[in-house]
C-alpha cells in the first residue's frame, strides 16, 4: 500500500484508506450471522461515522473467486481499542470467503465511505426500526445517540428470537428495546404500526431511522407523512468502486419534484426517508 | 533515475500511466494525490443530460466484470462549470472523453469542450452501449473516417480516438482514424458480452448486454494494440485488463506509448500508484534508462500480421 495517512491528495488529506487489517476474531453470532473484528488504526476509526461502509476485498478462499469488492456497513468502530466490527450474513461468494478467515489472517478494506446518518439538534427521541441484518447498520447510530445524550427506542424485528441481534448492544446503550419476531407472531405490519403509533402518541418519536426492509420503509414513510416526523433510511445497491466513479450503484429518488438517479455509495447510503422510493 | 516520460503526439506526459475513462473521477482525490498520474481522463460525457441504463449496471464474471452503465451525463454545461475547474488545480494534463449519438451532436460537443484547461479530447467512437445492439462509429473504417473528419474540423486540440474490439477490421479502422485526423489511438474499449443468471434465466445486466473489462480482456486488447501500432503511424495508448506493471510492460513492448488502467482501480483504489511504482522499479532493475526504450520493442520477426492472422484463422 503506497497510501499513507500523511500523503496529500491534491490539496487535501485523504479521507478514505485502503488497508490490510489483521483479523482479531471472526466468529458465528448465531446460525446465520458472523461478526468480524479487525485491528484498525485509530486515525481511520476516528473518521468513521454511523451509516458509513467499507468496500471489502474478499479473499480468494474455499474455492470462491469473488472479483469485485463487497460493500459492508460498519457495525462498530472503537478508536480506543483499535477495533472495526462488521456483522454479516453468509450468503454469496464474497461472504462465504470472508467466513473462512481466522485470527491473524489479513483482510483488505477500503473506507470509510459514504454519507452517514445525521441527528438534528432538536431530535431528542430517536426511533430505530430494523429487521435482520439491517440492525447492523443502525448499531453505530445507537452509540452516537448515547454520546449526544438522546433517548432511543430500538424496534428490532427478525424471523426468530435467535436472530434478534444487537439487542444487548442497544440495551447496553440505554435504549428501550421492542423485540418483534415472526415466530412469536409479533412482527406483522399491523402490530409494528401499533407499536410505532404508541411511541408517537407518547411523544417519543422525533425521528425515524431504518435499514433493510422495504415493508418497514413504506410504513415509516406513511407514519412520517401523517405525523410530520422526519427520517433517514440506509439503502443497499450492488457496487463496484464504492466512491462514486463507476456510477453503477444508482437508485431512483424523489428530489425537487423529479425522479432522479443518485449513487448509493456517494449521495448515500443514508438518504432522507421522504425521498426514498420503496422497491 | 529512470525516465518515465512519454510523448503522445506532442503532449508530454511525466509517466505513461493514466486512468481509463469511466473508472476515474474527482472522488479519487480523496484517496491519493492525483498529481502522480501521467494524465487525467474524465468519464465520457454527452452534450445533453442522459440518465444512463437500468440497474443492475455491473456484474462480475470469472476474474473480470461486465458493465452497462449507459453514459449517464449531466451535460456539457455542468461539465465545464464543475469538472474542468476541479482538474485545473493539477499540472497533470486533462483529457476529456466525449461521445455523441449523431455526428452533428458529437462535433458540436467536441468544439464546446475545446477550452482552456483541456489538453486533449478522447473521442469515444466505440462505446458499445450508446447505440442499438452495440453498434458504434468505430465498427467500420468508413464511419470511423467520416466521424473523425467531422471531429477534426471541430477542434484544434489533440484528438485521441478510442477504438472498439467489436470489429473484424482493426487495422483498417486504425488507419481510417488516422486518415480522418486522429492524433492517437486508445486501444481499446470493452468487448460486447453477456451473462445470464441460470436460476432466474434473466440476463444479469439491466441492459441485457454490456462491456467486458478486467484481466479477461487483456489478451484481446493487447492483440489490438499490436495491430494498431503496426497499422497506423500515430501513438497507441493501450487499454484493457491492465492490473500490474507487467501488463503495462507487455503493452509497451507490443507498441503502446502509454496505457490506461481501468477496472483494476475498482479492485484496488491505489492500483495506478502501485503499477507506477513497480514499473519504475522493474526498469531500474533491468538497467533500462527510459521507458520509451520499451515501446514497440516486440521481437516478432517482422511477419506480415495480416497474412499470419489469416493463417491462424484457417
Amino acid at each position: 500500500m503506497l497510501q499513507t495517512p500523511n500523503a496529500t491528495a491534491g490539496r487535501v488529506a485523504p479521507t478514505a484508506f485502503d488497508l490490510d487489517l489483521r483479523v482479531k476474531s471472526n466468529t458465528a453470532v448465531n446460525g446465520e450471522y458472523r461478526m468480524m473484528v479487525l485491528d484498525a488504526p485509530a486515525h481511520v476509526l476516528e473518521q468513521c461515522q454511523a451509516g458509513q461502509f467499507f468496500n471489502i476485498l474478499c479473499p480468494q478462499a474455499g474455492g470462491e473467486t469473488p472479483y469485485l469488492r463487497r460493500p459492508m456497513s460498519i457495525y462498530g468502530f472503537y478508536p480506543e481499542k483499535n477495533e472495526l466490527h462488521f456483522l454479516y450474513k453468509v450468503g454469496g461468494a464474497g461472504t462465504r470467503a470472508m467466513a473462512t478467515l481466522g485470527e491473524n489472517d489479513s483482510l483488505t478494506v477500503f473506507g470509510p465511505l459514504g454519507t452517514p446518518f445525521t441527528i438534528e439538534p432538536d431530535w431528542n427521541h430517536l426511533v430505530l426500526v430494523a429487521r435482520g441484518v439491517g440492525l447492523a447498520t443502525l448499531a453505530p447510530l445507537a452509540l452516537e445517540a448515547k454520546r449526544l445524550g438522546r433517548r432511543l427506542t430500538a424496534v428490532c424485528s427478525a424471523r426468530h428470537p435467535d436472530y434478534l441481534m444487537s439487542i444487548d448492544l442497544f440495551e447496553g446503550l440505554g435504549a428501550k428495546v421492542v423485540a418483534l419476531t415472526d415466530a412469536e407472531g409479533t412482527s406483522a405490519p399491523d402490530n409494528l404500526e401499533k407499536v410505532l403509533e404508541g411511541l408517537i402518541a407518547e411523544g417519543r418519536a422525533d425521528a425515524f431511522y431504518t435499514c433493510g426492509s422495504n415493508r418497514i420503509l413504506r410504513l415509516l414513510q406513511k407514519l412520517g407523512e401523517a405525523h410530520g416526523i422526519p427520517g433517514q433510511v440506509a439503502l443497499e445497491q450492488q457496487m463496484a468502486c464504492g466512491i462514486g466513479m463507476c456510477q453503477c450503484c444508482v437508485r431512483k429518488f424523489n428530489r425537487d419534484g423529479k425522479v432522479v438517479n443518485l449513487r448509493v455509495c456517494r449521495e448515500g447510503p443514508v438518504f432522507d426517508m421522504a425521498e426514498a422510493i420503496a422497491w | 533515475m529512470v525516465d518515465l516520460s512519454v510523448d503522445i503526439a506532442g503532449l508530454k506526459l511525466k509517466n505513461p500511466i493514466m486512468p481509463a475513462s469511466g473508472t476515474f473521477s474527482e472522488e479519487l482525490a480523496e484517496v491519493f494525490d492525483l498529481e502522480q498520474l501521467g494524465a487525467h481522463v474524465t468519464k465520457t460525457i454527452t452534450r445533453d443530460w442522459r440518465d444512463g441504463n437500468p440497474t443492475p449496471r455491473v456484474c462480475e464474471v470469472n476474474g473480470s466484470m461486465l458493465n452497462s452503465i449507459g453514459i449517464p451525463s449531466k451535460g456539457v454545461g455542468a461539465f465545464l462549470e464543475k469538472v474542468v475547474p476541479f482538474f485545473q488545480r493539477y499540472e497533470t494534463p486533462l483529457v476529456v472523453s466525449i461521445s455523441g449519438n449523431t455526428a452533428d451532436e458529437f462535433a458540436a460537443l467536441c468544439a464546446e469542450v475545446s477550452v482552456a484547461g483541456v489538453d486533449a479530447i478522447e473521442v469515444n467512437i466505440s462505446c458499445p452501449n450508446i447505440e442499438e445492439d452495440g453498434k458504434a462509429f468505430a465498427i467500420r473504417p468508413s464511419s470511423t473516417f467520416e466521424i473523425m473528419q467531422r471531429l477534426r474540423a471541430a477542434s484544434p486540440l489533440p484528438l485521441w480516438a478510442k477504438l472498439t474490439p467489436n470489429t473484424g477490421e482493426v487495422p483498417d479502422v486504425a488507419r481510417a482514424a488516422e486518415e480522418g485526423g486522429a492524433d492517437a489511438l486508445v486501444v481499446s474499449n470493452t468487448i460486447l458480452s453477456m451473462a445470464i443468471d441460470i436460476h432466474t434465466r434473466q440476463p444479469r445486466l439491466g441492459n441485457l448486454m454490456g462491456g467486458l473489462s478486467g484481466p479477461a480482456l487483456k489478451p484481446i486488447a493487447l492483440r489490438m494494440a499490436y495491430q494498431c501500432a503496426r497499422a497506423a503511424n500515430i501513438p497507441v495508448i493501450g487499454c484493457g485488463g491492465i492490473s500490474t506493471a507487467e501488463d503495462v510492460i507487455e503493452y509497451l513492448i507490443a507498441g503502446a506509448t502509454a496505457v490506461q488502467v481501468g477496472t483494476a482501480t475498482f479492485i484496488h483504489p491505489t492500483a495506478m500508484l502501485t503499477i507506477l511504482h513497480d514499473l519504475e522499479a522493474w526498469l531500474a532493475a533491468q538497467g533500462i534508462a527510459s521507458v520509451s526504450e520499451l515501446i514497440g520493442s516486440v521481437i516478432d520477426g517482422e511477419q506480415d500480421i495480416q497474412t499470419s492472422a489469416i493463417a491462424v484463422a484457417q
